[in-house]
């Protein structure tokens, strides 16, 4: 974080006073109130309101959505599976993109700066393109299909399967795992790998002794990014999963605009804020807290 | 009443007396430089004058004028920063122009000026160049220029060189003096350079934690350091601690470890305001500069001594020679003849004119020359 | 030392070919001249651009998309420039609580603020308006705008504008002619990433968009979810384009990867 230099006093030197801080942040404030922290409180006591099947009104207190998400198999098994392709998709990622963000770095520009950029510019191209991508090259008329008839093993069924929700998750979130792996490689001194090669260390030891240590905090973080959004993705479940294969951000959609059981949505996407922040701020707290004593 | 009078000052952050009432008194076309270790409050002295920082009590006063409230953009100041703080998107034309259209000076007169300016550092070729294209000891330039090109009252320099290679920065020091007599601007360094303040200043005002300990021409200053942090942070020196045996009329003895010298009684008079007389048994630090001390044949001389170590620095030998106070430095021109071999016996000999008292004992500090930095 | 052997360089082969596939093989169906999606064995043909062009609801959801995405990402820039002068410039009360606020929409699925706001969007009658939309895409985009500018502010010597003050500057002189040039990088990197995260954005915006303001990704989504031709392929295509010139952009004014990697 920057240095804060400025005296608080109001005086000769310039910009001081002490109420343009609230004036110039004063307009951002206000947009982040009224639409950050205002709707996510209605939405936490729209949770806690009672549903009408027969007049969709609501109304009245109660905590049976919760208890309803919490015991229901219904609602278990969507939570289990998220949490299961999300994990999937985590471990993946981090078997793919560690490997691959050390390679890019031991690379020579400009050949580096190109394939960073292959890696991670797909990241700005819109999810839904993406989706659509993968429909199509695991499609029963996609390429892969077609290349497995050429060998004689028949067409196989890919779409609307976890597996292929879970690499297309995995092509969504990569770049989110390069990054911060990435981050730590270069923060990394060259020489200390070199220093563990002179002293007579393998290739093997060098990476797993001196240079997995100092980037696991990035593989970390990248993790936890991977995971919070895996878990809360909904483009590639919803276009991916179909019908029958939901997850939580898919429920919560049905929930909301098909159901029209808004408490019942609320209510999952609660619990969903909720897990996401304390990935985060266990994150926080754990991670950083370590990696900062570490370095002095 | 004085061009710029600074009055009491002080500054605190918290707890922290960055500067204490510090009371200077600069005369116009005065070239003042503000020396002292890092850390000591010379930027924030510097910052107080420029309007950057709030004054916590006393009082700045600008050709009778005062200035202790005024805004940073009323006061006309021109300041060289240690960064140079030159505009990166501008050329160097406009960065130099900048301060005049301020001043809303017509397009033409604005033109003039600049080149003028420019002509002055020797960078009229590099009108049109970004910051970024010059050297350091161009850009610099270029921030002098942009300094004196508003005709300011009083220039504020704050460790204008010290982003140099020794070899520029030797250069600009004469550079920068010489410039500031043509245009004879006011001028107020910070610096925590010796050499730099000696060099091109009209005084010299040493500053310790916070508080001016001595303000004085730069000779003086190195003739008769008024602390005995002073001494060891202009220049090289031995200090010797001592007790006073003897006091009659013009002389006194004192013994150094047992070994008697003679002093001037009178020495003692102009330290640290601790004026009067030394008195028998008083105890004092004896301070004699390297280059004051003269070599002579063995059994010559007020010591005995041996030479330990030799350092070759191009004008100079620099000995340190064991006897019977330790070792002393002794600083001899290279003028040719051959140099003292190590282990050769030689006499160790000074005028008591030479030797400067410091009443009391000798600190324990660190040389302060080597906080410096 | 910077070599790679042959398992390496065959891994990271693979890695670059499961990056691309997807991208590559929706360009290469955008062309076909089949009724399915398929790829172009038979020559290439345009007609399913011309199709797309022809398409009142893709046609009328780019212009949602684009004025939406300019809108949001310019309004958000404005915001975040003063909001981000505070927190690096100034020690005030809440400043800790608004930095986290501010940044707040990057760890909070896109999915519950989406149906944070259709919630209050429904309370304060504010479903189907487009005003209200570039609000919602604001808060989004802020972040990232945010940490571009934090970056370029705190990496920024002060006493460049103390030299301008000193040469008689008014605060406003100084922050248009020497503040706001020195972090334009800043400025325009972030506007580009908000333009970017904004054209892109489908889970908030499917909850709060209604038919007359459906965006390009929320249109394509419901396209894809009813029926799959090639007209989605060249959709596709033109989005990969678009992107692909504003990555170009982003590289030339920022560096994309101090964009994506952040501040060396
Ligand atoms: N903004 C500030 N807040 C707190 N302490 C400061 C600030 N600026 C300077 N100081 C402290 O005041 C003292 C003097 O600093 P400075 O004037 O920069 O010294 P110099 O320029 O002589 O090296 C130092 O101890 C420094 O840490
Ligand atoms: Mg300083």
């Amino acid at each position: 974080m920057a240095a804060v230099t400025s005296s608080p006093s109001s005086s000769a030197a310039p910009g001081n006073g002490r109420w343009t801080p609230l004036f110039l942040a004063g307009p951002a404030a206000l947009l982040f109130a009224a639409l950050v922290l205002t709707p996510l409180v209605l939405t936490a006591l729209l949770s806690f309101n009672e549903f009408e099947h027969a007049t969709g009104r609501t109304h009245g207190f109660t905590v049976g959505h919760y208890l309803a998400v919490l015991t229901d198999e219904y609602y278990l098994e969507i939570f289990l599976r998220t949490f299961r392709v999300a994990a999937l998709a985590t471990a993946i990622c981090v078997v793919i993109g560690v490997p691959e963000a050390y390679i890019l770095s031991r690379m020579r520009n400009p050949w580096r700066s190109v394939f960073l950029l292959v890696v991670l510019a797909p990241l700005l191209v819109s999810v839904v393109v993406r989706a659509f991508g993968w429909s199509m090259l695991l499609g029963p008329e996609g390429p892969i299909n077609a290349g497995l008839v050429a060998l004689g093993f028949g067409r196989a069924r890919m779409l609307y399967s976890e597996g292929t929700v879970i690499v297309a998750l995995v092509h969504v979130m990569l770049p989110f795992m390069v990054i911060p792996v990435w981050t730590s490689l270069q923060k990394l001194d060259p020489s200390i790998e070199q220093a563990a090669l002179s002293f007579g260390a393998s290739r093997g030891t060098a990476i797993v002794r001196v240079v997995a240590p100092q980037i696991l905090p990035g593989i970390l973080s990248g993790s936890l990014i991977v995971f919070g959004l895996s878990a809360s993705a909904f483009a590639i479940p919803g276009l991916l999963g179909g019908r029958r294969l939901k997850m939580v951000a898919t429920i919560v959609y049905d929930q909301y605009l098909s159901d029209l059981n808004w408490p019942m949505g609320a209510a999952v996407a609660v619990l969903l804020l909720v897990a996401n922040l304390i990935i985060m701020l266990t994150y926080h707290r754990v991670v950083e807290g370590h990696y900062r004593r570490r370095l002095g | 009443m004085s061009f710029l009078e600074l009055r009491d000052i002080t500054k605190t952050y918290g707890t922290l007396n960055a500067v204490s009432d510090v009371t200077l008194s600069v005369e116009k076309g005065e070239f003042v430089s503000l020396l002292g270790p890092s850390g000591c409050g010379k930027t924030t002295t510097l910052q107080m004058i420029a309007g950057f920082v709030d004054v916590t009590s006393g009082s700045i006063h600008l050709d009778g004028r005062d200035i202790t409230r005024a805004k940073a953009n009323t006061r006309g100041l021109g300041i060289v920063f240690q960064t140079y703080a030159l505009f990166p998107h501008m050329t160097v034309f406009d960065n130099v122009s900048f301060g005049l259209e301020m001043q809303r000076v017509p397009k033409s007169e604005r033109r003039a000026r600049v080149e003028e300016a420019l002509e002055l550092v020797h960078l009229a070729p590099y009108a049109g160049r970004y910051p970024r294209e010059l050297s350091g000891g161009q850009r610099q330039r270029v921030a002098l220029a942009r300094a004196i090109v508003i005709r300011p009252p009083v220039l504020l320099l704050d460790e204008p060189l010290s982003n140099l290679d020794a070899k520029l920065r030797e250069a600009m020091q004469f550079e920068l003096r010489d410039i500031q007599r043509k245009v004879g601007t006011t001028t107020v360094m910070v610096t925590h350079d010796q050499a730099e303040a000696f060099s091109i200043s009209d005084r010299v005002v040493v500053m310790e934690a916070g508080r001016i300990t001595q303000i004085d021409q730069p000779y003086r200053i190195y003739e008769h350091p008024q602390t005995e942090f002073i001494s060891r942070f202009v220049g090289k020196t031995n200090l010797l601690p001592g007790t006073v045996k003897a006091v009659s009329g013009a002389y006194a003895s004192v013994s150094l470890a047992g070994v008697p010298v003679e002093i001037d009684s009178q020495s003692g008079a102009d330290m640290g305001g601790k004026g009067g007389a030394l008195a028998s048994g008083e105890t004092v630090t004896l301070c004699i500069r390297p280059e004051k001390l003269r070599l002579t044949g063995a059994g010559q001389g007020r010591l005995p001594g041996r030479v330990s170590e030799r350092y070759f620095l191009g004008s100079q030998w620099l000995y340190h020679v064991d006897g019977p106070l330790g070792t002393l430095m002794a600083v001899t021109p290279n003028d040719g003849s051959a140099p003292l071999d190590l282990d050769a016996p030689v006499g160790v000999d000074w005028s008591p004119s030479v030797v400067r008292v410091h009443r009391g004992a000798m600190a324990e500090a660190p040389d302060p020359a080597l906080e410096a930095h | 030392m910077t070599r790679n052997g042959p398992v390496a360089l065959v891994f990271h082969t693979l890695v670059v070919l499961f990056m691309l596939a997807p991208l590559a093989i929706v360009c290469l169906v955008a062309f076909t001249p089949e009724n399915t999606l398929s790829l172009p064995t038979r020559g290439f043909s345009l007609r399913w651009f011309e199709a797309v062009f022809h398409h009142p609801d893709f046609v009328q959801s780019f212009w949602n998309s684009l004025w939406l995405a300019l809108l949001s990402a310019t309004l958000a820039v404005a915001l975040a420039v003063p909001a981000s002068l505070a927190i690096t410039r100034w020690e005030f009360p809440g400043r800790n609580f608004l930095n986290a606020l501010f940044l707040s929409p990057l760890i909070i699925p896109h999915l519950v603020l989406g149906v944070a706001m259709l919630r209050l969007f429904a309370l304060v009658g504010a479903t189907g308006s487009f005003g209200w939309l570039v609000a919602a895409h604001m808060v989004i985009v802020t972040p990232y705008v945010m940490r571009l500018l934090i970056a370029a502010i705190a990496g920024f010597d002060r006493s460049v504008e103390q030299a301008a003050y000193s040469m008689g500057a008014s605060e406003a002189t100084v922050f248009r002619r020497i503040t706001l040039p020195m972090i334009l990088p800043g400025v325009t990197g972030g506007w580009l990433i908000a333009f970017i995260n904004s054209f892109d954005e489908l889970t908030m915006s499917i909850f709060i968009t209604s038919p007359s303001t459906v965006t390009l990704p929320v249109r394509m989504y419901m396209y894809a979810t009813e029926s799959i031709d090639p007209m989605m392929a060249a959709v596709s295509a033109l989005i990969i384009g678009i992107t692909v010139v504003a990555v170009l952009l982003l590289d030339r004014v920022y560096g994309l990867d101090r964009i994506l990697v952040g501040q060396r």
